[in-house]
């Protein structure tokens, strides 16, 4: 893989990322368990698809054949998506969605951060603005985790459950493949298994403050660096590209 | 700790300083459980979430607010609360006894 | 004697365009008038939130689904400002949720037709939110204080709401047959509901006599409705859209557009719950809701846990 196609390859993980999440989260509106979470989660949201489109974009200039962040999102099939596995999972219940959240901001914050030291300008610009957000989505994740944890037994018993399922895709954040390497060998990037201990300490503060069971399989699922998904993905894509893939000339 | 009632939790007033040096004006109100959440709930609600926007938060039960002129003649003076018939929320049963 | 004082004060403060505070003398079907009409108006926003949230997973590029999630949000949030406004009257929210789940309260009978197609969306943003700005401007001027401090807030944001969905049918009419297509059928759907959001008939309209009186209402049903034909009209024109009126008419000696009568029959049927989606629009918020239970618990649970780090404590 040449340079060129590696960023491009990179760019675009990180836009998946935010692309699939903020989709998911999209499918709480009106559905929150309070009107107020339904507007927390919708912002949260906002940012992810406001990230998407501008990682998305770069990306499509980085490939250089005209591809634009729609052409990404919505003309690319199942087996070109490299999201994590984590994101694309369903929302289930309330907890099910902050355990998401959680494993996944505590990991951005970490990731970002590097990244804004990135020595690719655009990527570092991109960081700058997301920290912010991924702060916010932090202390929200962070906030609801204890509540739920340390609310009722029923929150309890849910949050604990949730926390166990997701476990096994946490996984994926810290593995290296040779695109990470290369970025990493770059500057651009941060060596993503350099992270797993600081986001480990994190996660493990959060569960202890919200009386949660840090959960102890050692089984990671795996394969979204390389486009294998779960099931689940193709059902957003069909519902996702709809529109452009019924109507390909249509401009909107 | 069971007995939890149901509810859309307690009001807090949200007053808000839009730029350094100008004074706090009164935007409206939101519901949470807690300090932390309401917080979160105010930037959500009025702010989209501003930076440098500075904001209060005050349990609506926790203003005392002034009779209109006419009302004292008629209402309990003792009625010092910011609307009309405050609604509150009853504490969880038995959450006083722990 | 006192009595008569009271009312006297209040009228005058009304008679002068002072606005009428929670805290003041008001009689008390000016209260009940305004908790109704508040509270439907909120439960209006939160129930709008579903025939577009429907379309977010399926807009077709990334800047749509931004600025539909940005608009649902902001409706989610002038939901949130109605019912703070409609709790300075002594109410809770949760009454009021409750209200809506019984069949109690009303909400604008426009979210109960289906979002069908993606046009739809660009139909909803432009027209519903665009009658609903007609009533919005004149409510700024609304007698109760935080009402009318609402509908300031609330009428900054819904600016661009509208033109977010004149743009997707301009681009629709820009487009190709299907999509041309697409953006009349819509068209042809919502254009009559529309109408009917700004009520019945001034002669037909039970409350209208005392929300003027009080100055709740400023304007009256039929003024505000022609109001809204009078300027979409011409945005209809302008990208090739018919009206589905054949009776639309210039009235040149009125300087306004003469319309064909709107369909009462079906408004009455659709506000008293037989419409398309009455049923699925309220199931889903009871679903909603009940789904919450645990979570909204939870919260206060640990709240009482963790009163020491919170103001809030005993309530009456």
């Amino acid at each position: 893989m040449t340079h060129q196609e590696t960023l491009f390859n990179y760019t675009l993980r990180l836009g998946d990322n935010a692309l699939i999440l903020g989709h998911r989260l999209g499918e709480w509106c009106s559905k929150a368990p309070i009107l107020e979470e339904d507007l927390a989660i919708t912002n949260m949201a906002l940012d992810l698809i406001g990230r998407a489109e501008v990682l998305l974009k770069y990306a499509g200039e980085i490939e250089g054949k005209g591809r634009s962040e729609n052409d990404l999102a919505y003309k690319r099939a199942e087996r070109k998506f490299q999201n994590f596995l984590l994101l694309e999972q369903p929302n289930g219940d309330f907890a099910f969605t902050i355990a998401r959240q959680l494993y996944n901001s505590v990991f951005e914050y970490f990731y970002y951060t590097e990244l804004l030291n990135s020595k690719d300008t655009q990527i570092a610009a991109i960081a700058a603005k997301a920290i912010k957000e991924i702060k916010y989505h932090l202390k929200h994740a962070h906030d609801w985790t204890i509540r739920l944890g340390d609310g009722t037994d029923e929150s309890k018993l849910r949050m604990q459950k949730a926390i166990n399922e997701l476990w096994m895709f946490t996984g994926e954040f810290f593995e290296k493949d040779e695109i990470d390497e290369m970025m990493n060998e770059f500057g651009i990037a941060p060596d993503p298994a350099s992270l797993k201990g600081a986001w480990l300490s994190m996660i493990m503060d959060t569960l202890n403050e919200a009386g949660l069971q840090i959960p102890e399989t050692n089984y990671m699922q795996t394969g979204s660096k390389n486009g294998v998904h779960s099931e689940h993905l193709g059902y957003i894509l069909a519902e996702m590209q709809y529109l452009q893939r019924a109507y390909p000339d249509a401009k909107w | 700790m069971e007995n939890i009632k149901d509810s859309q939790w307690p009001i807090w007033e949200v007053f808000i300083q839009s730029q350094p040096g100008t004074p706090y004006k009164h935007a409206g109100s939101v519901h949470g459980p807690d300090k932390t959440i309401a917080m979160q709930n105010a930037r959500d609600t009025y702010f989209r979430r501003n930076e440098g926007t500075s904001i209060w938060l005050v349990p609506s039960e926790a203003i005392v607010a002034s009779n209109p002129e006419e009302s004292e003649m008629f209402f309990d003076p003792s009625n010092d609360k910011a609307y009309r018939h405050p609604t509150f929320y009853t504490m969880p049963e038995g959450a006083l006894n722990i | 004697m006192e009595y008569k004082f009271l009312e006297q004060y209040f009228e005058s403060k009304i008679e002068k365009d002072i606005n009428i505070e929670p805290k003041d003398w008001m009689p008390e079907a000016y209260r009940q008038h305004l908790v109704r009409q508040i509270s439907q108006h909120a439960h209006s926003e939160v129930i709008g939130m579903q025939p577009e949230g429907n379309w977010i997973s399926r807009a077709p590029s990334l800047r749509a689904k931004k600025i539909l999630r940005a608009k649902i949000q902001d409706e989610g949030g002038h939901g949130l400002y109605l019912y703070s406004a409609a709790e300075t009257l002594g109410v809770s929210r949760d009454e009021l949720i409750q209200q809506l789940h019984e069949g109690k309260a009303k909400y604008s009978s426009i979210f109960n037709y289906p979002a069908l197609t993606w046009a739809d969306i660009g139909a909803i943003g432009w027209l519903v939110d665009g009658a609903a700005i007609v009533n919005q401007v004149s409510l700024q001027r609304t007698s109760y204080g935080p009402y009318a401090r609402a509908m300031v807030r609330i009428c900054k944001e819904e600016s661009f709401h509208q033109r977010q969905g004149y743009e997707i049918m301009a681009n629709m009419m820009a487009g190709t047959a299907d999509q041309k297509e697409m953006a009349q059928d819509a068209m042809n759907r919502w254009w009559w509901p529309a109408l009917m959001m700004f009520g019945p008939h001034d002669t037909d309209s039970p409350h209208t006599g005392n929300a003027m009186k009080w100055k709740i209402k400023r304007q009256s049903n039929d003024v505000l409705r022609q109001k809204f034909i009078d300027k979409t009209v011409q945005q209809a024109e302008i990208i090739g859209l018919s009206i589905p009126d054949k009776d639309l008419k210039w009235n040149e000696t009125k300087k306004c557009y003469d319309h064909g009568e709107i369909n009462w029959n079906e408004f009455h049927q659709v506000i008293n719950g037989n419409g398309p989606c009455n049923h699925q629009r309220m199931s889903n918020h009871i679903k909603a809701h009940q789904e919450g239970e645990w979570v909204r618990k939870a919260a206060s649970a640990y709240s009482a846990k963790h009163k020491d780090q919170n103001l809030i404590q005993a309530t009456h």
